[in-house]
């Protein structure tokens, strides 16, 4: 089990360093999922597997889709056209690959070889558990937090509309006797 | 299964932060600030859920699942911030949002 999580570790070290220093958001984007997995693989050892769950559905799944269309959105223009053409070679994505079978070999190895029965000081704290003090002790920030999920919606609806541009009385005038 | 390594764990959430901060302060690209501000969202939920599983507690896993729904709000509201800026500044360089100095 150590040496699962050593190698998980040493991934997600590299990838989150690979995201700090890309220059293309499309080349972090790639590494930053590879970074999401091995964080995730590393909450199913330490006996979590609900969360390890949530990591890959709602940020490696949710989130950084939500990065995906920005960054699709943002690069609109001629010349990224072009970069597209060489933004899927494969020196760009055989290192996150490479980085992902690692991933893929240490989850087969951990489903094959490992029974979670309580062996060892490893506690298994299953989705019953943890949905029994979510909705217990936290449930009031269980409220909030709709709250606040809410709250960003509606922000991000009214900052990303698309506003006319509107001048104050004052400007408007200027701009007709300048015209 | 043998022991988990925590102490180990931890050091790793620390690193994982470093390079986040790392990343907030360096990087002049918008885009990459917000994906280090959730390299560092990350690095904190893993600090909680290994806390929470030398206790054997269900809370730190409670607390990264409010971590999620809190990184989840902040992300739309920061995407809708960078799609606004690069409309108003056709660049997502937070050295040109500098309108405010003069």
């Amino acid at each position: 089990m150590k040496i699962i999580f050593y190698l998980s570790a040493i991934v997600a070290i590299i990838s989150t360093i690979m995201v700090v220093t890309r220059k293309e958001a499309v080349h972090a984007f790639l590494y930053l999922v590879v970074s999401l997995f091995s964080i995730s693989v590393i909450f199913f050892i330490s006996g979590a597997p609900f969360v390890a769950a949530l990591e890959v559905i709602v940020y490696a799944g949710a989130i950084m889709i939500l990065f995906l269309f920005a960054i699709m959105m943002l690069n609109l223009g001629k010349d990224s056209v072009q970069r597209e053409s060489q933004l899927m070679t494969p020196r760009l994505w055989i290192f996150p690959a490479i980085l992902c079978i690692v991933l893929l070999a240490e989850l087969i190895f951990v489903f094959r070889n490992v029974q979670f029965q309580g062996e060892g000081s490893i506690k298994m704290i299953d989705a019953a558990e943890v949905s029994s003090s979510l909705f217990g002790g936290y449930v009031l920030a269980v409220e909030l937090t709709g709250m606040l999920l809410i709250a960003g919606i509606v922000g991000a609806y009214h900052i990303g509309k698309e506003k006319k541009r509107e001048y104050h009385r004052y400007l408007q005038t200027t701009d007709k006797e300048n015209e | 299964m043998s022991d988990f390594p925590l102490n180990a764990g931890l050091i790793l959430s620390g690193i994982l932060f470093l390079t986040g901060l790392l990343g907030v302060i360096t990087r002049r690209n918008i885009l990459f600030t917000l994906m280090s501000v959730e390299i560092m969202f990350n690095a904190a939920g893993l600090a909680f859920v290994l806390a929470g599983a030398q206790h054997g507690k269900a809370d730190g896993q409670v607390m990264l699942i409010f971590i999620l729904a809190m990184a989840a709000a902040e992300v739309a509201v920061g995407l809708a911030l960078i799609l606004q800026m690069h409309r108003l500044q056709k660049t997502v360089d937070t050295d040109a949002m500098n309108q405010l100095r003069d």
